[in-house]
């Protein structure tokens, strides 16, 4: 298993490394750079050619990232383009709301989509599995601006229960703030999830060690939770990882409905605003965010169920 | 209202009457809320659209609106703008030049800044030079400001400062109350840490997210009503919502979608006619370079259609020139009507029917490709296929310098003068109509100079017919600025953006 982990590790760099260099020529790539952006109807053309030598942005762009990869070794993420400010403190302002959007709607889908799966997987084909299979279906079909915008028109807008909008507001002081937007990422996360652990779950209640355990006579309530659940969550925790992963990068969508200050906005900020130095440092931290996930949830169904680790 | 009038008539030999007239005239005023007695206190929070790290609290650095109201809540300048554009007194409490509008003088008001200092001829001296500092070119009032010689520039007393331009510029005092003007303490050295002489001090400062500032209770011209001010940061469908469900009192630059559907816990502000829509047609390049081209276009649009269409009614028809309701707007021009035989004519003339033109376009701003769209089907009713190709939203404005033949523009409220510096003068550095002629700029740079205001305007008056027949700029419609506040906050005024009553939190209420 350790090998399995170093091996995963060290491919996880290779992939951090092309990443950087994608991301750096994808920026690059877009029409205008950060001097221009900036102000687009104010600065003269040779204002902006003053700005654009001050941030450096006259090098070459191979010379650029050589530079911003050396800082990066170094532990330091860069300046921003556009405010000067330490890349460092971006992160740090927009990680906080999309980290606590993301472990509280991971709280609530994830024992829910998991009790939900069980309770398809062991009824197949049943009413309560097809009644179930149709509503988190339709949650998924929906935009989830569709989801947003209904949920704000009825229990802010006209109810007046619920914030429209985290503008002007404070999480500490008004929890409520989390309540739509967890419920519009729950709608959107919540049908792939449960159907993995339909799927494993079917799978494992067919698998002949259950039909086994069952001629043994082993309880129902044990069977399931001894030996059908550790089987049924491997895709689970794969889905569930992939989960993670969109909801860590900020769903832009949910963001911009509610003004939640997160990764996804800062990221859209720094690409309209050519804020190269910007977006390297949030799809770093991204990157090896997902890394990490990914690798974390490999080990864990490489624990849950060792022979995957055969398989890699 | 009545201490601006009140400060107007100090103003010495610089006349008033004008200015007053033009503000009945033009029908700015509050917007029709029940006139109660002002309340004292509360919370009242704002939101505008952001921008994310690229918004600044360094007053001198400055392009969106969201930052410009967080200015004006702490600092001030010398000169404000009216509701029609023209230069009113703030820090300044009067002003007067040398008879050739070289050499001027301007008397200081009695403000403190927020540390307790009295404002002083220093502390302007200092802005300014702040303001020009060749070494920080994102300080915005650069190129406006370029003719200012601060070498002999100098404080005459404790309460008058003297500056001295190098070239005679009558419009000298508009350029105090230009973007980025704003009056900083002597030796101001950390944005971060605001002092200003503004209604309000600094609390806080989130860029991307909110200002918090508090009331500042030895403002000259006496103290806010509301206690602590917010101003936000959120994208127009959020701020609908904000202000929609009580968690904002004011949302600025609202759509006129939204103010059809708002519901009756808001009230949509509109300052008619506040900012332009237009097609800016380059007069160098094929087939713009024809001055019947140009005149076919301008009289192919259906204003009044685009107006219905794009701005959703919301705004009034253009006639071909930036500025309708300002100080020097031509009064006496008649509405440009929609003659297609006429333009037919010209086109089968100039040999453009049956061929394509291209309009370039950009979702850079509301309703351009809608616009674009909307006026390739009524300049194809005389037979010429306008061609929309759609560019980089982020680069328009920039793009649009070089590319295309024809294009779409706005403008925000400006003054005339200041509209022509930019976009109009061969040296302009915004000039999309690539219009260049020497004769302009000279009438334009003589006309600048003269110092009666009422001949000064007859010879701006005479530029602006010459723009409006010749020039490429096809000013279609004249946009409503929406703002929507809830039902509990008097005092919002309908005016124009950029002015002195705009975004003016220290006069408003809650009720």
């Amino acid at each position: 298993m350790r090998s399995y982990a170093v091996q995963r590790a060290l491919l996880a760099v290779v992939q951090l490394a092309v990443l950087s260099v994608l991301v750096f020529v994808l920026t690059s790539l877009l029409p205008g750079d950060a001097a221009e952006l900036r102000f687009t109807e104010t600065l003269t053309p040779d204002q902006v050619a003053r700005l654009r030598g001050e941030l450096g942005l006259d090098q070459p762009a191979p010379e650029r990232f050589v530079h911003w990869l050396g800082n990066v070794l170094r532990g330091d993420l860069g300046t921003s383009l556009i405010s000067g400010g330490p890349v460092v403190d971006i992160v740090r302002n927009s990680i906080g709301a999309t980290l606590v959007l993301t472990v509280a709607t991971l709280a609530v889908v994830v024992p829910l989509a998991v009790a939900l799966g069980i309770v398809m997987g062991t009824r197949e084909n049943g009413r309560i599995d097809r009644v179930i299979t149709s509503i988190t279906l339709a949650l998924s079909a929906i935009p989830d601006f569709v989801i947003a915008v209904v949920l704000v028109a009825i229990f802010s807008l006209r109810l007046g229960w619920l914030p429209a909008t985290w503008v002007g507001g404070n999480l500490l002081a008004s929890p409520a703030l989390l309540v739509l937007p967890v419920a519009v990422l729950f709608g959107r996360t919540v049908c792939l999830l449960s159907r993995q652990v339909r799927a494993g779950t079917i799978n494992a209640l067919h698998a002949e060690y259950v039909v086994q355990a069952r001629r043994l006579g082993i309880p129902r309530r044990q069977l399931l939770l001894r030996h059908v659940l550790p089987n049924a969550a491997v895709p689970g925790v794969q889905e569930l990882a992939r989960t993670g992963d969109t909801l860590l990068g900020g769903v832009l969508v949910v963001e911009a409905i509610f003004a939640i200050p997160g990764f996804a906005t800062a990221l859209v900020d720094g690409v309209e605003t050519r804020d190269i130095t910007a977006v390297q440092g949030l799809t770093l931290v991204l990157a090896v965010a997902a890394l990490l996930i990914n690798l974390a949830a490999d080990l864990v169904c490489n624990r849950l169920v060792p022979r995957t680790a055969l398989l890699r | 209202m009545w201490r601006v009038v009140e400060a107007l008539g100090r103003r010495g030999f610089l006349g008033v009457a004008g200015a007053v007239g033009l503000a009945v005239a033009t029908g700015c005023g509050t917007d029709g809320g029940v006139a109660a007695q002002p309340k004292q206190g509360g919370r009242l929070r704002a939101v505008y659209a952001g921008g994310g790290a690229k918004e600044v609290i360094d007053p001198h650095v400055q392009s969106l609106f969201v930052d410009i109201a967080r200015h004006k809540a702490i600092y001030e300048k010398l000169v404000e703008l009216g509701p029609d554009l023209k230069p009113v007194p703030r820090l300044a409490s009067k002003w007067e030049h040398d008879g050739t509008a070289t050499t001027w003088r301007f008397s200081l008001r009695d403000a403190t800044f927020h540390d307790g200092a009295r404002l002083v001829p220093e502390d302007v001296l200092f802005s300014l030079a702040r303001i020009v500092d060749p070494a920080v070119p994102e300080r915005v009032a650069q190129s406006s400001l370029a003719t200012l010689d601060l070498k002999r520039s100098r404080a005459i007393n404790a309460t008058t400062v003297e500056l001295v331009l190098t070239a005679p510029n009558a419009e000298f005092p508009a350029l105090l109350a230009g973007i980025g003007t704003q009056i900083v303490r002597n030796g101001f050295k950390d944005p971060d840490k605001p002092v200003g002489t503004g209604a309000f001090r600094s609390v806080s400062f989130e860029a991307g997210r909110s200002m918090v500032a508090s009331r500042y209770d030895d403002y000259w011209d006496e103290p806010a009503r509301i206690e602590e001010l917010q101003i936000l940061s959120a994208e127009s469908e959020a701020r609908a919502n904000a202000v929609q469900g009580g968690q904002a009192e004011y949302a600025n630059d609202m759509t006129a979608t939204f103010a059809r559907t708002a519901g009756q816990s808001v009230r949509v502000v509109a300052a008619k006619a506040s900012t332009m829509q237009a097609f800016v047609m380059k007069v160098d390049q094929a087939p713009f370079d024809n001055p019947d081209v140009r005149l076919a276009f301008k009289l192919l649009a259906d204003r009044q259609r685009l107006v219905d269409v794009v701005l959703a009614g919301r705004g009034e028809v253009g006639n071909d020139l930036f500025g309708k309701g300002y100080q020097y707007y031509p009064t006496d021009l008649p509405a440009r009507e929609r003659d297609v035989d006429r333009a037919k004519s010209l086109l089968t003339k100039a040999g453009l029917v049956g061929r394509e033109v291209e309009i370039f376009t950009a979702d850079a701003s509301a309703g351009f490709v809608e616009a674009a769209t909307l006026f390739a089907e009524q300049v194809g009713e005389a037979g010429v296929r306008l061609k929309v190709t759609t560019g980089s939203p982020q680069t328009y404005a920039k793009d649009l310098l070089t590319k295309g033949a024809i294009g779409n523009h706005r403008s925000g409220a400006m003054p005339i003068p200041q509209y022509i510096t930019d976009r109009l003068l061969s040296q302009s550095p915004f000039n999309v109509t690539h219009w260049r002629r020497p004769a302009f700029d000279a009438g334009f740079a003589a006309a600048r100079a003269v110092t009666s205001e009422s001949e000064r305007s007859e010879r701006y008056g005479v530029l602006q017919k010459t723009l409006r027949d010749e020039g490429g700029i096809l000013a279609w419609g004249l946009p409503d600025y929406l703002v929507a506040v809830s039902a509990k906050v008097q005092g919002v005024q309908a005016v124009p953006p950029n002015t002195l009553d705009q975004g003016r939190f220290d006069k408003v209420w809650l009720a």
